[in-house]
This record gives structure tokens, C-alpha cells and sequence, in this order.
């Protein structure tokens, strides 16, 4: 279990987990692997022609790693880290968490898994225009509680939030909506709102693609923070070289297929 | 919690999303003030129809008439039992009617109707449309002092005062014309005042008389060379306003009554009798009231005329047989009993094959004109809901935009961990907060026109320079509405539902969107 939900409080009291859907058999050889893909393949199709993407690509995310993915553009990094998130659906291959396959999870199972489990940074941020910090912050929480549920325990969310927005800097931003917010700030909001579901593994999509090299200096010192300090494991994909240095191992896409790790 | 959340935040922000509430409310609001307006014309109508024709009425197509009233009647009663509330037995016929206002002779093609002016006000509602107050209590065919339509705009004196009046004039007039002639005239004994061109008799000797003329009446004209205007009247008839009064505008625009003739004032009445071939029998009358029933077919047409009197005039009496002969009997039922089942059941005792009677409901009679504003009241609802699917279509167009303009939103929220339903509940959501939002407001605005639709009548009368309802062509002092809640309801929640509807395809498409194209999306 990672520190950032035991040192923050945790809202999320008894949740049902998406092993609980016809989830295969854990692999007791993978133990201490905490995500894993064997043999990913995937081919975009535009117009008629077929653009093959990933060639049965295989790797091991293990607990607590900070692992970087990178490769030249249209290596397939985006659409690893897609298909691990169970944002897309690999034509062939598997996909464990836990040792629990989920490539095959049914949809509503892999909303929950996204939800609960999973949290996700991208490189243009993905904030909704139309919420202010906290409230995006406070969104994975919204989406996983009816309106009752939430109401009862709206002030221990908030508190939770507000706590996040701290750790990443963003105490005085909580009421700016995003487009008032610069780009490290936007990407600090969504770093908080990926922690706010105590996630188990942190899936990020050139985090720092798009902001200057202070900004993702920044950036990279908040992923090595939640990784070194709170043991959260994290997967980035970047195109960056000395981001990916700083990183504890670097998996190595080209041509649809991991070269080394 | 965040489905709500996002459909408060489009509200707020999305302000295309007026325009489909704004059609949403205009449709409801219109259909509202419509259908109450439709209603209230056609209740107005249907009372004053009603009224009028009694419920279940037995009439005889023959000119003649059918006999025996009284033992009709009885017949009736024994059918229909305790289901019969009041019935009367009424003359109708066709009938010219004459009278002389500033030296010219107007004349009126008349429904002539015999009453008895005892139960006939029992059936119908009559004597509510009388001018003066004591008639509405209880009609007389005798003319009253004064107090005809107290206080109404224009109406001029009425009753034996003018009367009186009129004849002091015509006998002031009389003796100037007297002195100033060179040949001394002889007053016309056939015509108290006014004399009119002899009827001409088309068949001669031939003719034969009425069956059950009355000795002295193949000249039914009064004769009497003592007859004192003055003092006496000739039978009372009572008017449809629409005969005496000519509505208009003065210069100024404002709308005033002119009455060419008023109770206390002669005419004559000329109608065919009961005879084979029917001769025309011609008799004066006094008005001795108005009738405003504001229907135009009926106060332009019905003349009131004493029931025996007129069967006395058309020779409907047989005095051998000690019987009368009526055109029809009025029937009024209690309240609630089948009206179609009551004429079927007359129809049974009096089979058309064997008797000629035409037994109708008040329903059948005004068949034609009833189905006809039934019909204007469908197809303008079936219209007006058209504007409600037009606003749908805005609806539905719209939220295709929004689709689009979200669909990276839609992307966060999988990515997120929204499940497609909710996705989807939020774009069906937010149409129905659409719909509750246009149809409330425009149930509101609605209500509220409908409630002071006379002033607003008035304001667009002001602001056009037009009244809206012609007084010179509607008699109505108010425009009638009749607010229907099933109809507001109806009306309510068939525009929610169509904005839900609208919204079910973005929604679909929503749902639908894959979240790393939604992602990608620029």
C-alpha cells in the first residue's frame, strides 16, 4: 500500500474492487510485479490502411518503480500506456494488475479500475474548463460517489483535496478554474486530482511535454517525491532523455516492440 | 454527483442552450394560451347552443306541425320517466319581418318561434338573455313601463313611455299633414300607425283556407279603428337585438350601438299559415323586449311571438277535436343523463317511418358547426405542438454541438472512470433540465396571459391601433378562456419529453465516443 493514502486520510471506505468481476487467477511467479503486459499488440486502421503500432510488446511494472517509457515518436508509447490505463483495447496480448488480467475486464469493471486504482496525468493536463481546481481535483471522488454519499462526506473530501492541492502547491488556486492557471500549475492540479482516489500506480503521458524545462522540472520533482517519499509506483512515457534518467529504470520502445529495459 | 454537477455548469455556461429553452417556452406558452382561449369560445359556444335548443328536441317536419302536444308530452314522460326535467311545446317558422324607422321600411327574414312564455324559459336559458330584469325573472308578453337594460351605452327609452311618445309624434304629425293637404286624408284602418302594402294573394279564391282557420282570420291585420298607441299594444313579440341594432364606429373610433327599433315599438310579422298551399298571414306586434343571446345566427333571426297566438294566426287550432297543432317540443333532461340515449329511446316510441319526426339531440342539430370547431381546436393543437417539435429539433441540434465542443470533456471523464451510462445520463439530463426549465417558464408565462388576456388584448389593441376582438363584430364583453390542468399538464409534459427525446441521440453518441479519440480530439 502506497504512503500517499496512508498519509493522507482516506475517504474511500470498503471499496469493491474490479477483481471482483470475472478476474483470472493470480500468477503466484509474478508476485511483487505490479502491472504487466505480454505480448501487446495493436494496429490502428486509417481509411484502408492498417498502421501496426505495437508488435507484441512485454514488460513488468514492479511496486514502488519509477519506470519511464520512451522511444521515438509513433513508437507506441502513448498506446502502451492507453492500453495499460484499459483506455483501449489490445488486439492481442494480455494485460495483469495484481497479477489480475484486465484487458478483458468488462467495461463497467475497467471504469472502476480507471476510477479507483489508476491515476492519470497527460501532457495537455485534461482539466474541465468548467470546474475550478478543487472541484477538478474532487472529480474522481464525484464520479465514484452517488450524490447521497457524497453530500454525507462532502467536508472530508474537500479536506482531502485541499490537502493534495497543498502537497503540490496549489493552496492558493483552489477557486481559479484552469484556464486562469499556467501550465505547470495546470499539470500540478491534475498530478492532485490523479492522487485523489489513493491510486495504486501513477500513469503519466509526457507530463511535461508541453511545459518549459523549469516547469517540468517542477513537475518531476513532485513524481519523484510521491514515488521516493510516499512509494507510489509511477509509469511515464516521455520523448525526453534526461527526464527518463531520472527515473529508476527506462523501457525502451521502437518499432512496436520494448528494446531493452 | 458529478452528472449533476456538470448539467448545473452547462446551464450556466452554454448559452446556446437558452435559445431551445426560450422555443421550448414559447411553444408551451402559445399552446397554453390557445387551447384555453379554443376552450373558452367553445364552451361559450356550447353553453349559448345549449341554452338555447334545450337538450333533446321532437319537431315535425311538416308545416303543420304535430299534434297534440299535451298528449306528446305525456308520451314523452312515460319514455324517458323521471329523466325529463321540463319540456315545452314551441311553434318555428320561417317568417318577414317589417318595421319603419325614419320613413323607410327595413325588413328581416325571421325564425318566428311560438313560446309559452311559462315553461319555455324552463327549458332553456331564455330569459337570461331578456334586457329588462323583470322578463329575465319571469317573461310577459306585455309591454312595461320602463327599465329596459338599465344602464347600457346607447340604449334608448323603451317601454310605454316611448311608447306613449311615439304616438303623441305620429298623431302631431297625423294633423299637420291634416292641414297642410289640400284633400283631407282618411286614416288607414287596416294599419294602427303605419300602413303596408296589401299582401298580395298569389292564389286567389283557390286557396283554400288553414284547416283550423279562425272565423276573422283570413285578415288577421288588426283592424280596429279605435286602436290607441298610446294606450294599447298589439301581441307582444320579443326581438333578437341583432334585428333592431346596428353596432359601429363613430369618428373617433369608439363603438356605439344604434337602435332602429326598441320595446315599445310596432311591427309587422308576415309568415305562411298551416293551409294547402300555405298562405301568407301577416300581423302587427309590439316589441315588448330584446333578446341578446350573442350568438350572431340567433339574435340576427329569432323572433318570440306568444305561443297561441301564433297557432291562433296560422290556423293550428282544432276546435272540433278541442287539440292544438305544434312544430316541436323541447325536451330538458336532468343533469348527467345521456342525452344520445334519450333521443334513441324517443326515436324507438316514435319511429321516423311511422310518425315523420325528426328527434334530435342539441349536439346533432348543431352537429356541423360543434365537429367543425372541434376540428379547428385538433388541427391548431396538432400545429402548435409542431412549434414543440421544432424547439426538439433545436434541442437535439444543439446538444450535438455541445457533443462535439465536449468531447475531449467526455474524454477526461472516462479516462476518469465515468461509466458510458453516466456519460450519457449527463447529456439526458441536462435535456430534461431543459425541458422542466422551457415548460415551466412557459407554463408560468402561459398562465399568467391566459389570466389577464383581456389587457393584454387591450395592450395589443393600444399598440396597433386595432382591438383584437372587434366589438363590432364580437359581442363578447370579455375574452372567455377556460384553463384545462389536464391540458396545462399534457401540454407540460409532452414538451419535457420531447427535450428529453431530443437529447437521446447526442447522448448516444456521447456515451459512445472512444476515450483516447475523445482524448485526441482538437
Amino acid at each position: 500500500m502506497s504512503s500517499v493514502r496512508t498519509d493522507l486520510s482516506t475517504p474511500t471506505q470498503g471499496r469493491t474492487g474490479p477483481h471482483q468481476h470475472r478476474m483470472q487467477k493470480a500468477d503466484p511467479a509474478r508476485t511483487g510485479v505490479l502491472l504487466s503486459a505480454s505480448g501487446l499488440e495493436k494496429t490502428y486502421h486509417k481509411d484502408k490502411v492498417a498502421i501496426p503500432v505495437l508488435r507484441g510488446a512485454d514488460f513488468q511494472v514492479h511496486e514502488g518503480e519509477f519506470l519511464s517509457i520512451v522511444g521515438q515518436s509513433g513508437s507506441g508509447k502513448s498506446t502502451l500506456l492507453h492500453l495499460l490505463a484499459t483506455l483501449d483495447q489490445p488486439d492481442a496480448g494480455e494485460i495483469y494488475f495484481e497479477g489480475n488480467r484486465i484487458d478483458c475486464l468488462p467495461t463497467v469493471s475497467q471504469d472502476i479500475l480507471r476510477n479507483r486504482y489508476f491515476g492519470m496525468i497527460f501532457q495537455f493536463y485534461h482539466l474541465l474548463p468548467e470546474f475550478t481546481t478543487l472541484e477538478n481535483v474532487l472529480m474522481p471522488t464525484m464520479i465514484q460517489l452517488g450524490v447521497f454519499r457524497y453530500w454525507i462526506s462532502k467536508s472530508r473530501h474537500r479536506k482531502r483535496a485541499i490537502q493534495l492541492l497543498e502537497m503540490v502547491g496549489l493552496s492558493h488556486r483552489l477557486k481559479h478554474r484552469p484556464r486562469e492557471l499556467s501550465g505547470g500549475e495546470m499539470q500540478r492540479a491534475a498530478i492532485a486530482r490523479s492522487l485523489m482516489s489513493e491510486p495504486q500506480i501513477l500513469l503519466a503521458d509526457e507530463p511535461t511535454g508541453n511545459l518549459d524545462e523549469a516547469a517540468g522540472q517542477e513537475i518531476m520533482g513532485i513524481l519523484r517525491t510521491l514515488n521516493q517519499q510516499h512509494n507510489l509506483t509511477i509509469v511515464m512515457v516521455t520523448h525526453d532523455q534526461l527526464l527518463a534518467r531520472q527515473t529508476d529504470r527506462i523501457v525502451r520502445l521502437a518499432e512496436g516492440r520494448v528494446e531493452a529495459s | 454527483m458529478y452528472k449533476w454537477l456538470l448539467i448545473s455548469r452547462y446551464l450556466k455556461t452554454r448559452y446556446i442552450a437558452l435559445a431551445s429553452i426560450i422555443s421550448v417556452m414559447l411553444g408551451v406558452a402559445t399552446l397554453i394560451v390557445v387551447n384555453s382561449v379554443m376552450a373558452g369560445f367553445g364552451q361559450e359556444m356550447h353553453n349559448r347552443l345549449h341554452g338555447i335548443l334545450s337538450d333533446v328536441v321532437v319537431s315535425s317536419y311538416d308545416l303543420n306541425g304535430l299534434p297534440d302536444p299535451e298528449a306528446h308530452q305525456q308520451e314523452i314522460r312515460r319514455v324517458l320517466g323521471d329523466d325529463v326535467e321540463g319540456m315545452t311545446a314551441i311553434i318555428q317558422v320561417p317568417a318577414m319581418l317589417n318595421y319603419q324607422y325614419d320613413g323607410q321600411w327595413h325588413t328581416f327574414q325571421v325564425n318566428l318561434i311560438g313560446i309559452d312564455d311559462d315553461s319555455y324559459a324552463r327549458v332553456s336559458d331564455f330569459s337570461d338573455y331578456l334586457l329588462h330584469p323583470d322578463n329575465q325573472k319571469r317573461l310577459s308578453f306585455l309591454l312595461r313601463e320602463e327599465g329596459y337594460a338599465a344602464g347600457r351605452k346607447d340604449f334608448p327609452e323603451s317601454g310605454w313611455k316611448r311608447r306613449r311618445a311615439r304616438a303623441e309624434y305620429e298623431r302631431v304629425l297625423q294633423e299637420e299633414q291634416l292641414l297642410d293637404s289640400p284633400i283631407p286624408q282618411v286614416a288607414d284602418p287596416a294599419a294602427g300607425e303605419e300602413s303596408l302594402p296589401e299582401i298580395p294573394n298569389f292564389g286567389g279564391d283557390e286557396i283554400p283556407p288553414p284547416p283550423f282557420a279562425l272565423e276573422g282570420s283570413e285578415n288577421p291585420v288588426e283592424a280596429s279603428v279605435e286602436f290607441d298607441p298610446a294606450t294599447e299594444q298589439h301581441t307582444g313579440i320579443v326581438l333578437g337585438i341583432s334585428i333592431c341594432n346596428i353596432r359601429s364606429r363613430d369618428v373617433d373610433g369608439e363603438v356605439h350601438d344604434y337602435f332602429l327599433c326598441a320595446p315599445g315599438d310596432d311591427v309587422q310579422v308576415t309568415f305562411p299559415n298551416s293551409g294547402r298551399p300555405p298562405r301568407a298571414v301577416s300581423d302587427s306586434f309590439t316589441v315588448v323586449d330584446l333578446y341578446e343571446s350573442k350568438m350572431s345566427e340567433y339574435d340576427s333571426t329569432f323572433a318570440f311571438v306568444p305561443l297561441s297566438r301564433l297557432q291562433q294566426l296560422r290556423g293550428m287550432v282544432d276546435q272540433e277535436k278541442g287539440i292544438t297543432y305544434v312544430s316541436a317540443i323541447q325536451v330538458k333532461l336532468r343533469e348527467g343523463v345521456d342525452l344520445n340515449k334519450a333521443r334513441d329511446l324517443l326515436q324507438a316510441r316514435f319511429p321516423a317511418m311511422q310518425y315523420g319526426y325528426r328527434i334530435e339531440t342539441w349536439q346533432d342539430m348543431q352537429g356541423p358547426l360543434l365537429s367543425a370547431v372541434q376540428l379547428e381546436t385538433t388541427i391548431l393543437n396538432i400545429l402548435l405542438f409542431l412549434i414543440i417539435a421544432v424547439a426538439g429539433f433545436g434541442i437535439l441540434a444543439t446538444f450535438f454541438m455541445i457533443v462535439v465542443e465536449k468531447t475531449r470533456d467526455i474524454g477526461i471523464l472516462k479516462s476518469l472512470g465515468a461509466p458510458s451510462r453516466g456519460v450519457m445520463s449527463i447529456f439526458v439530463g441536462y435535456g430534461l433540465a431543459l425541458g422542466i426549465m422551457g415548460a415551466g417558464i412557459g407554463t408560468v408565462l402561459g398562465l399568467l396571459f391566459v389570466k389577464n388576456i383581456n389587457q393584454v388584448a387591450d395592450g395589443i389593441g393600444w399598440l396597433t391601433g386595432r382591438e383584437v376582438f372587434d366589438p363590432t363584430v364580437y359581442y363578447f364583453q370579455e375574452i372567455p378562456v377556460i384553463i384545462s390542468p389536464l391540458a396545462v399538464i399534457l401540454v407540460a409534459t409532452g414538451s419535457v419529453l420531447i427535450a428529453v427525446a431530443a437529447s437521446l441521440l447526442p447522448a448516444r453518441k456521447a456515451a459512445r465516443l472512444h476515450p483516447v479519440e475523445a482524448l485526441r480530439y482538437e
